[in-house]
């Protein structure tokens, strides 16, 4: 088992215990929010479960990025602001931002949270420890 | 009525453990609804039981000082069921804790035996907002200062089974 899929296989595991879903629910694209039925609480409760299943402590803000759409420098009009993209691609480099990017409407940020973007914030920490 | 689904804190370990019993007695309303002719303490108020006894375990990490409310039940088990003359004991263990919320595991014995198993998650809700303390009142702190070992100042350093 590679690197990639072995991360994989215990986000899998996290993410099927925090929200109650089924194995083969939690596939690289689904969104946590829209695919998984992910709510508030959930995120943390995500958190806790990688925090021990791999052995890393995971920062407030650092997986799922907080105080970006209250502030108005990065969210004008119901978008992302080009300084809020900015502000995301520093925050997130582990997420997949093309496709949000082509409309980065507040409605669609919830898409940006994704299993395969956990599974890339995991790789980014494994390879720094 | 008021909203207490324990009766007495009896230990309480500054963000480690805390335990609690309730007394099931015929006297409680609920228990001749619930059911007629049969009656037996609803799993409900035993979630809000171990909800109470894993918030105030909760809380004192930050020495009752801001709202910690329920957010989330992971899992509860029920095993038996519990008569009036029962004395539930509540045992709830603070498993993870960060400044945004925590996670509990509560089990609920009777006679040692097991009767329930949760696993909850809280949130620190801030006191900003014009909110004030509206968790850990004056009635709920007066419940935790008849604990052995409870502090005013709320650094809790353990007290005795009781």
């Amino acid at each position: 088992m590679s690197d990639r899929e072995e991360i994989f296989s215990k986000v899998k595991e996290s993410l099927v215990e925090a929200l109650s879903v089924d194995d083969d629910e939690v596939t690289t694209g689904a969104s946590l929010t829209r695919d998984l039925g992910a709510e508030s609480i959930d995120f943390l409760d995500i958190v806790f479960r990688l925090e021990k299943s791999f052995g890393i402590k995971i920062p407030r803000g650092d997986l799922f990025p907080e105080n970006l759409l209250t502030n108005p420098e990065f969210v004008q009009d119901g978008k992302f602001t080009a300084a809020g993209l900015g502000e995301l691609k520093r925050r997130m480099p582990f997420a997949d931002l093309s496709k949000f990017e082509q409309n980065p409407a507040v409605g669609a940020f919830g898409d940006i949270f994704t299993v395969g973007m956990i599974v890339g914030y995991i790789e980014s920490r494994v390879r720094t420890n | 009525m008021r909203w207490f689904w324990i009766d007495r804190v009896t230990r309480l370990e500054r963000g480690k453990r805390a335990r609690a019993v309730k007394n099931v007695t015929l006297a409680e309303e609920h228990l001749h609804d619930h059911f007629p002719g049969y009656p037996i303490m609803p799993q409900s108020l035993m979630i809000e039981g171990m909800a109470q006894t894993g918030g105030i375990l909760a809380g004192s990490v930050v020495d009752f000082k801001e709202n910690i409310i329920l957010a989330k039940v992971s899992r509860a088990t029920f095993y038996r069921q519990v008569y009036p003359g029962d004395q539930m004991v509540f045992e709830a263990e603070l498993v993870e804790s960060r400044s945004e919320g925590h996670r509990t595991e509560t089990r609920i014995t009777v006679d040692g035996e097991l009767v329930a198993e949760s696993s909850m998650m809280f949130v620190n809700l801030n006191s900003g907002a014009g909110q004030g303390v509206f968790v850990f009142t004056e009635a709920l702190m007066q419940l935790l200062r008849e604990c052995p070992g409870f502090e005013a100042n709320g650094s809790t350093s353990g007290g005795q089974d009781g």
